[in-house]
């Protein structure tokens, strides 16, 4: 059903308020519930942070603006407590990991199947199967850690093969810098895309330097560092996405526009009651946000709201796998590298002399992401499951 | 408090169809590095060789009177082995502590079980508990040590008990999953006793042996309670009889 936004004015800002009961509610079932529950989870954390820091450097450079800026940020951080601690405390570090990439991995996948922009599609697409490899290499850690399966965690929805090798994924920074989309011209789902992707990539970012460090495992240190450091680079990437001439207030709207059609989106498909019951409750505060936006943009921009918002918002974004999907776009396109703004096939285009000497610095004393995957294929109940049904001792019991 | 059958999505048999596909494609793609497992154990043997400790013993900050009678009785051996064990313990009794403080609170909320710990029992154990950090703060205070610094053995064995905080005071967890948690501190508890012991013998600390001797046994008590309360649930459990039992205990 199409949601009207800009007749459908939810919550007033006045009557949003939370206790901490409220705030702290009973977490998801790691077991029992559908992965995507935590998808979604996941995500919305993602969009909820990104909201509250563009509040925050918009504060910054505003005078006039923080007041209201103040308000509707404290409103958002709660949401963002709220939807973050859904998140079950059975649920280890790392297995929190394997679904920040069955994230990146799925719902990217959405998005650059639904994407208009060719150009931006395959930025998707290019982003995509980094993030594919990342599941790969972090699935070999917590089988070789913890001696856990990553499917008991992403529920065969996902596919666990290599991707774009993590260690070529390492590049200048000149050489994830992407071109934009014309604020103009681009569809509002090309920057509702824009800012969705920018905001799981960027939690990513932030989830591994926190936690990176609060494993004693150097393997475990090595491989977070260096995929984090990956996705400063998709940070980069999204982020050069979006057309740096959209004023701030013109910003805001859109970013309270994404938040609208995200809780939306979750709404439509969420099975869990009480988490379908807190979607539909933010939804309708994101509602009242839109229109206090919307009321700022008008009033000091002078400019009608129906130059950047169309009525309804797009279908929502689609839960499901993306298995067949990800399959093609790993079969056609993860021999494809980046160079400046473009995504070339290196055997006609080379990687810049620069990307190439960054790359082989890092990796010089060796790649986590190889030493961590070494030999590795994921199969049902971890490796061990499978060395054990061929009765073969294990290669760390051969080698002395 | 059974456990329950329900919908567990975790297992490929929950999924047929997509952990088929799952399984075929991971099996048509070969790794993408030779290798196995021992990459990664290169990696930490290597961190290890280079590795720093991860801290020290402090030397006992005050050297006079009555203390300076006790490093001395401690001359000619290393007194950091004994300042260890004991910080050692000295944390896991105050952790411990306020394990039993959780598992009371979950009791208040899901009461027990025939054959399960009373209220009663629960509070004795912590009582107990309570006294052995008050038992160990004046051991290390009698040689001249500070029980408030944390000691490397402390810090480890900190680490290595942070996911019983996290069983005990999920409040999903139930009172026999909890005592599941409460069963890997106690096995520790007693076999950390025997050797401190041992160690305080070592050192000659005949006073501080025949203090942590009778604490000994209180650990050997909690440990056949905690097994006991144990072996009634799963008694309970495969005959089905827990909630119906765990409703009759609770009303009485």
């Amino acid at each position: 059903m199409a949601l009207d936004i800009l007749r459908e004015r939810g919550v007033p800002l006045e009557r949003q308020s939370f206790n901490w009961r409220e705030i702290v509610g009973h977490p998801f079932s790691k077991l029992d519930d559908d992965a995507f529950t935590r998808v979604r989870v996941i995500l919305m954390n993602g969009i909820e942070m990104e909201s509250v820091r563009f509040s925050h450097s918009f504060a910054r450079m505003n005078r006039d603006l923080r007041r209201v800026l103040a308000e509707v940020r404290r409103v958002e951080h709660h949401q963002q407590t709220s939807v973050n601690w859904l998140l079950p405390p059975d649920q280890s570090t790392l297995e929190t990991t394997i679904a920040y990439e069955q994230v990146a991995i799925e719902v990217t996948a959405a998005v650059a199947l639904r994407e208009p922009d060719p150009y931006l599609a395959q930025l998707y697409r290019f982003g995509l199967l980094e993030d594919y490899d990342h599941l790969y290499r972090y699935t070999a850690l917590l089988d070789r850690l913890e001696g856990k399966d990553s499917q008991n965690i992403l529920q065969y929805y996902t596919d666990v093969t290599p991707g774009r090798p993590t260690l070529v994924e390492h590049r200048a920074p000149r050489d994830d810098v992407r071109n934009s989309y014309d604020r103009r011209t681009a569809a509002l789902v090309s920057k509702i895309h824009a800012l969705t992707i920018l905001s799981g990539e960027q939690q990513t970012h932030n989830f591994y330097a926190n936690v990176g460090p609060l494993y004693a495992d150097p393997v475990a240190r090595l491989l977070y560092a260096e995929i984090d450091s990956i996705e400063e680079q998709h940070v980069t990437q999204y982020e050069s996405m979006i057309d740096p001439d959209e004023t701030w207030l013109e910003k805001w709207v859109l970013h309270e526009a994404t938040e609208v059609y995200n809780y939306w989106s979750c709404l439509e498909q969420e099975e869990n009651p009480r988490v379908r019951a807190l979607w539909q409750r933010f939804l309708d505060y994101e509602l009242g946000h839109l229109h206090v936006a919307i009321e700022w943009f008008q009033r000091l921009e002078g400019r009608d709201v129906a130059e950047i918002l169309p009525e309804s918002l797009p279908d929502p974004l689609e839960y499901r796998s993306h298995r067949e999907f990800v399959r093609k776009v790993l079969a056609d396109e993860v021999h494809l590298r980046a160079v400046g703004p473009y995504i070339v096939d290196p055997r006609v285009t080379p990687e810049t002399p620069e990307t190439l000497a960054y790359r082989e610095r890092l990796n010089e004393a060796g790649s986590p992401s190889e030493g961590v995957a070494a030999g590795y294929q994921w199969s049902p109940g971890t490796e061990l499951a499978k060395s054990a049904a061929q009765q073969q001792p294990t290669s760390q019991e051969v080698t002395p | 408090m059974t456990t329950q059958m329900g919908l567990n999505r975790t297992g490929a048999q929950v999924s047929p169809i997509d952990s088929k596909e799952a399984e075929a494609a991971a099996r048509s793609v070969p790794p993408s590095s030779p290798g196995g497992p021992e990459d990664a154990a290169r990696i930490r043997t290597d961190y290890a060789r280079e590795a720093p400790l991860i801290g020290s013993v402090s030397l006992p900050g005050s050297v006079r009177g009555v203390v300076a009678t006790a490093v001395q009785l401690l001359k000619g051996k290393a007194p950091a082995a004994l300042i260890d064990k004991l910080g050692d313990r000295l944390a896991f009794e105050r952790s411990g502590s306020r394990l039993y403080e959780a598992l009371l609170a979950k009791f208040d909320a899901t009461g027990s079980f025939a054959g399960g710990p009373s209220r009663h029992d629960l509070v004795t154990i912590h009582h107990e508990e309570v006294g052995h950090v008050d038992l160990l703060c004046g051991s290390l205070e009698g040689i001249g040590a500070d029980p408030t610094a944390m000691t490397p053995c402390a810090d480890v064995i900190g680490v290595a008990s942070m996911g019983l905080f996290q069983v005990v005071t999920d409040p999903r967890t139930s009172l026999v999953q909890s005592l599941e948690a409460l069963l890997v501190a106690e096995l520790t508890d007693n076999d950390s006793w025997r050797r401190l012991i041992d160690v305080a013998q070592m050192f000659g600390q005949d006073e501080m042996v025949r203090e942590f001797r009778l604490a000994e046994v209180a650990e050997r008590r909690h440990l056949e309670l905690v097994r006991r309360w144990l072996d009634n649930a799963a008694q309970l459990e495969v005959r089905g009889d827990m909630d119906e039992n765990a409703e009759q205990v609770k009303a009485a």
